[in-house]
């Protein structure tokens, strides 16, 4: 090879790995779509050739269009339950991020109270909920509860661990520097935690969703202002199994939609410095 | 950051900044960090402080730097310590990830209650004396290991403090980086005039820059000798490849093996 040789801009090696990229791109969209929809056509199969009655197996044509039907229905069900879902988020974000502060803050606040938040996050909400609602007079803010309940400890473990993550040759900076106390918190530990509590809300996030309806399940006839668990044992009783079907696949959907906007969220606040945020070349 | 600089003043001419006088530290009860260190520190004054690992040269900018207090002993400031009077380097650039190379720069003033428009100038000038004037908006991790490296300078230099500590901030970085750094900061030097404390396990980096080296033995920490680097600045590569170099590192590694000596 002569010097005046143009030197490949692509040789073998890069080439094959552009190629693979190219394939990673599109698959991670692709593959998901095929494979769900396969399983859509394969239940659809299934139900056909069994000739399963809709009263024991809806096929999916006939969920979709229930879905269609009774989306008047389900549709005031599903914001109900979104709502209560949301609240409960909100308030274990707060009640999470504060009381980790606070236990950050207070060694003997943490030593005091965090035997409570532990007892609370190991009893099964479903075994709480029932005695909520005999004190608790309002629906409403019962079902607020014991989502709340389920929901806020991810996010006061995760906080808790990212306050207490921060560099320690900063801390030592933070000090040389002649940081208060309140600087360090909202200059050096804050930064430090929220990693770790957008892990935490994206958990938190799916699980206020299943509080939100295991609760509703708990609470039972509610009439007006009932969500989708409501809804789901309703349809139950009177057999409407499609019904059930519609009812669930929203909820389904409403956990996927809360779990792609937390991801969105984590992304857009850590991508810039995060290392989880960050794309590898090789 | 003053825009008017120190100049160095000779030898014999430079005041008094800060004094440690039989200092001890001691860690649990028994560990002896530092024993009896005596050490006057005057303006303008390139320290190295060079030794083997746990001979407490940490420990001894440690307690300089306030982050604990001697068992026994005074370190006294002249005239008293103010606000900003300290900039740190550590080994690590120590950078917060999150904030922009400005915004890392302007940390010691914002503790301090300054906005960033307040002191944009002194962070521009500071982030010009290392070299990284286009870099304000970058985050550390668009950095390599030497720019890292130059922030945390800048960053500790940006309050025109009266005394700089160095805790072996080119350690783990590459050998050419290295010794680009170390012309740099001899530059840097030559220009504000600023007074430094450089801890080092390398005697070819404590003779490149100092013009004391305080060589210290371990177990108990001590200082075992204090040695004069009797050479002119500005030195750069000329310096690195001459005979008196040569000469002086000799005896600074004389003097760190009969240190290692003792203490076995
Ligand atoms: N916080 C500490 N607690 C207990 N021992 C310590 C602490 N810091 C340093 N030491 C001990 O003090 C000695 C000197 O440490 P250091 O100043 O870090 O040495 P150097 O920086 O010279 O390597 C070592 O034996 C080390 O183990
Ligand atoms: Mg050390």
């Amino acid at each position: 090879m002569s010097i005046a040789d143009p030197i490949p801009l692509l040789d073998a090696e890069e080439q094959k790995r552009a190629r693979a990229r190219q394939i990673d791109r599109i698959g991670r969209w692709l593959l998901p779509v095929l494979t769900i929809g396969l399983a859509i056509l394969l239940w659809d199969r299934v139900v056909v050739w069994n000739e399963i009655p809709h009263y024991i197996l809806p096929g999916p044509g006939l969920v979709a269009q229930t879905l269609i039907k009774d989306w008047a229905i389900l549709f005031d069900a599903l914001l109900v339950t979104l709502q209560i879902t949301l609240m409960a988020l909100a308030v274990a974000v707060a009640g999470g991020v504060g009381l980790a502060v606070l236990f950050n803050q207070s060694r003997f606040a943490e030593m005091s109270f965090y035997p409570f938040a532990v007892i609370l996050q190991v009893t099964p909400v479903v075994s709480v909920a029932p005695l909520i609602f005999i004190y608790v007079e309002n629906r409403m803010i019962g079902l607020l509860l014991c989502a709340w309940l389920v929901a806020f400890f991810p996010i006061l473990s995760n906080t808790t661990l990212g306050l207490n993550s921060a560099d320690h040759n900063l801390r030592d900076l933070f000090r040389i520097y002649g940081a208060t106390r309140w600087q360090r918190l909202r200059y050096l530990q804050l930064p430090s935690a929220l990693p770790y509590f957008l892990g935490g809300l994206r958990i938190a996030g799916g699980l206020s969703l299943i509080g939100a309806v295991v609760s509703e399940y708990v609470a039972g006839t509610g009439g007006i202002g009932s969500g989708l668990a409501f809804r789901i044992l309703e349809a139950g009783y009177r057999l409407n199994i499609p019904r059930m079907f519609a009812a669930l696949a929203l909820i389904a959907a409403t956990g996927v939609v809360i779990f792609a906007g937390l991801s969105f969220l984590s992304h857009a606040l850590l991508h810039k410095w995060h290392e989880s945020a960050l794309k590898r070349e090789i | 950051m003053a825009t008017t600089w120190r100049k160095i003043k000779p030898m014999g001419a430079r005041p008094e900044i800060l004094r440690m006088a039989g200092v001890n530290k001691v860690f649990n009860g028994q560990t002896v960090a530092l024993q009896g260190m005596n050490l006057t520190v005057n303006e303008g004054d390139f320290i190295s402080l060079l030794g083997p690992s746990g001979c407490g040269k940490s420990t001894a900018l440690r307690l300089i730097a306030g982050l604990m207090h001697p068992t026994a002993g005074a370190i006294t400031w002249a005239g008293g310590q103010e606000a900003g009077d300290l900039g740190v380097v550590f080994q690590e650039p120590t950078l917060m990830p999150w904030a922009t190379v400005a915004h890392n720069v302007w940390l010691p003033y914002r503790l301090r209650g300054k906005s960033f428009v307040a002191v944009r100038d002194q962070i521009r000038l500071a982030l010009k004396l290392v070299g990284l004037e286009a870099f304000e908006d970058a985050y550390p991790r668009e950095l390599s290991g030497g720019m890292k490296m130059r922030v945390s300078i800048a960053r500790a230099l940006v309050t025109s403090p009266r005394l700089i500590l160095m805790d072996e901030p080119f350690a783990a970085l590459d050998e050419i980086t290295r010794h680009k750094l170390n012309n740099d900061l001899l530059e840097l030097r030559a220009k504000i005039g600023c007074t430094v404390i450089f801890v080092t396990h390398s005697v070819f980096e404590s003779v490149f820059l100092s013009d004391r080296i305080v060589v210290m033995a371990a177990r108990p920490g001590r200082v075992h000798r204090e040695l004069a680097v009797d050479a002119p600045y500005p030195r750069g590569e000329d310096f690195r490849t001459s005979a008196d170099y040569a000469a002086l590192c000799r005896e600074a590694s004389g003097a760190l093996h009969q240190a290692m000596g003792d203490a076995a």
